[in-house]
């Protein structure tokens, strides 16, 4: 087990160098000279040069990303290119909290409504209303969350006006407030992994519900929902697990996505913002510390499994 | 999915009853279809009774043909495969079309702008700001979506699934450096990774394509290492390697013959994923750039209030990428669950 441990560890230093240094040559693929696109045009070759080194795009490529790599673990990843030219660091870190809120909102919504649906499905099989949620899970998979977000935003927002649209209130100003802000962006994101979610859980709910202890179960006269919620819920919930490993991805992505829409101050708006102004300093810090939290969680979700399931334990080594 | 098979209650009727119930649901159907079309009611009642008119058409469609031949088909999967033909040729012939001016405002001054669908009108699907037709824009906003998509998923699965074998066949150092660099790849969420691209990359088609196609690499190498894995170890590869066969030889005549199956499945699921993501990217303003029409920038005019008072500015790129992406979603699952078992279930 330790020795898995280490191998992981070792793997997950490995591809963060790897994505870091991805990210620091990501400037290399500009066309042209970035110094120019920073200052802008009619400048003197002299003021160039300068914004060159200032940016630090001078001397050899592998002591420049060693440099830049070293400063990025001390916690300065620079300043951006766009006036007031904040810190990378400050700006990032100031975002970060809105969008883990959304996602996490937006994840736990999906699972509330998700594993009481796949449970009525699993337990009508064949029904017209398995029938129906299966059929409309399988829809709601193929609205892209722009689309979906634009079109609760048109009904709830500015058509019934029961949500706000373009507002953010900080947590710490007033929970509630916050909360209720935060519920339409929270849904718009819950809705793909919502439609995940209940079609996975559905199908290992029903493989379990076929197993002999569960036809035990049901013969001593246990009540169905007790069945369901005891007995069949636990042994059918690994892929289910798996799957909020490779949700994670979508989920930022959607997050994204869904700051941009409803105008929220997350890192998608940053990221957004600063790609539209070519301010790529601000770009990179934000794609680091995204890549870093991805691999990690996943990193975290695969050690976790040989906690939930003793039987992969042999099965990865 | 829709409908299984095996249905309880309509396996008891007799086939003359079976296709007077799949004739009538027809009629109901296309009545319904009509009245959600043009009956003067609110833009959302309409859609749901053209929705319900649309799935009971479909039913009485499957009902009919289940009584005339005996078994009964599905519909859905027929109708998907029905628009994407259409839709690819129609994509194909656009400039032979007589359609209206998609691209070029100058040429649309006379036309009327934000003017409402009309299906028997000069302009079926109404035109947007500057007086630029909607259908043509569609139509031509597929063009771009399937080129993009297509091309990208063509170069990905090509690079990553012979990456894959590669890895899969020959394990040891050569997979542990491969599987680093794929999880190198997926550690940056799609979305972010496409944006981060944008920055620095100009916004033109063929670099859109491009950093699509490194998006399906990582979960294409994936797919065909771990395929070329469990293929690897069959007695057939065991044959040719005690024939003599030489590496290269049992690679690309053993394996690659028996992973190319599911990785066509995955290729399916694949294309509607690149759809949603080059539209995502389009809507953000990343991608291709307006007027050139795309279905995601042609989203992005509506906002701002637009979508309010005009909804088919919305609406109708929003339903041709909506069943474009249904279509592929299904056939994908189908794909999979027909040649991939494994990955079908998630």
């Amino acid at each position: 087990m330790s020795r898995r441990l280490v191998l992981r560890l070792g793997e997950l230093v490995a591809v963060l160098l790897l994505v870091s240094f991805g990210v620091f040559m990501m400037v290399s693929l500009m066309p042209g000279d970035p110094a120019v696109a920073v200052l802008g045009e009619g400048h003197t070759a002299e003021e160039y040069a300068a914004k060159r080194t200032e940016l630090g795009l001078d001397g050899n490529v592998f002591a420049r990303y060693v440099e830049w790599l070293g400063n990025a673990l001390t916690g300065d990843l620079g300043r951006s290119l766009v006036p007031p030219e904040n810190d990378v660091v400050g700006r990032v870190l100031a975002a970060l909290p809105v969008s883990v809120e959304l996602a996490t909102m937006g994840l736990l919504m999906a699972l509330l409504l998700a594993i009481p649906l796949a449970m009525w499905s699993a337990s009508h099989e064949g029904g017209l209303v398995d029938r129906a949620i299966g059929a409309s899970m399988f829809a709601i998979l193929s609205v892209p969350s722009f689309l979906g977000g634009l079109l609760l935003i048109a009904i709830f927002a500015n058509g019934l006006g029961w949500f706000p649209r373009a507002q953010w209130v900080r947590f710490g100003d007033s929970p509630l407030d916050n909360l209720y802000h935060a519920f339409l962006p929270a849904l718009t994101i819950a809705l793909m992994e919502l439609a995940l979610f209940t079609r996975v859980l559905r199908n290992d709910l029903l493989v379990t519900l076929h197993e002999d202890y569960i036809l035990a179960a049901r013969a001593k006269g246990m009540p169905p929902l007790r069945i369901l919620l005891r007995d069949a819920l636990r042994p059918s919930s690994f892929s289910l697990v798996t799957l909020l490993g490779i949700s994670l991805g979508r989920l930022i992505g959607s997050t994204v996505i869904v700051e941009y829409l409803f105008a929220l101050p997350g890192m998608g708006s940053l990221v957004i913002k600063s790609a539209n102004q070519g301010d790529f300093p601000m770009v990179q810090g934000a794609v680091l510390l995204i890549a870093a939290i991805y691999v990690v969680i996943n990193a975290g979700i695969d050690l976790s499994y040989g906690y939930l399931d003793p039987r992969t334990r042999r099965a990865h080594a | 999915m829709l409908m299984p098979r095996k249905n309880p209650v309509g396996s008891k009727l007799s086939a003359p009853r079976l296709g007077g119930v799949g004739a009538g649901l027809v009629v109901a159907g296309i009545v319904l279809l009509v009245v959600g079309w043009s009956a003067p009611l609110l833009l959302f009642l309409k859609a749901v009774v053209f929705l319900v008119g649309v799935i009971v058409l479909a039913q009485g469609l499957s009902r009919v043909v289940w009584a005339a031949r005996g078994t009964r088909p599905d519909i859905l999967l027929w109708l998907c495969c029905g628009w994407l033909v259409l839709l690819t040729v129609v994509a194909l012939l656009a400039p032979l079309l007589p359609l209206g001016e998609h691209v070029d405002v100058v040429k649309a001054l006379d036309a009327p702008i934000y003017q409402t669908p009309e299906l028997l009108s000069e302009y079926p699907l109404g035109t947007n700001n500057y007086g630029l037709d909607m259908l043509a824009r569609s139509i031509y906003g597929a063009r771009t979506s399937l080129v993009i998509a297509l091309s990208a998923v063509a170069v990905g699965t090509v690079v990553g699934g012979s990456i894959g074998v590669v890895a899969g066949f020959l394990r040891s150092g050569v997979d542990s450096v491969i599987g680093i660099l794929t999880n190198a790849l997926l550690a940056v969420p799609p979305l972010v990774l496409l944006i981060a691209l944008a920055t620095v990359l100009e916004p033109k088609l063929r670099n859109v394509a491009l950093a699509l196609a490194l998006l399906t690499i990582p979960s294409m190498i994936r797919l065909a290492r771990a395929n070329t894995i469990a293929f690897a170890q069959r007695e057939f590869v065991l044959a040719a390697r005690a024939m003599g066969a030489t590496r290269l030889r049992i690679m690309v005549r053993e394996l690659v013959p028996n992973v190319v199956l599911p990785i066509f499945s995955m290729m399916v699921v694949m294309i509607s994923v690149l759809i949603v993501a080059e539209a995502s990217l389009s809507f953000l303003g990343f991608g291709v750039q307006a007027p050139e029409p795309t279905w995601g920038n042609m989203i992005a005019e509506a906002e701002g209030g637009t979508m309010e008072e005009y909804p088919h500015i919305v609406l109708v790129p929003g339903v041709f990428l909506f069943l474009t992406v249904f279509s592929f979603n299904l056939l994908g699952e189908k794909a999979q669950k027909r040649w991939d078992p494994r990955s079908a279930k998630l």
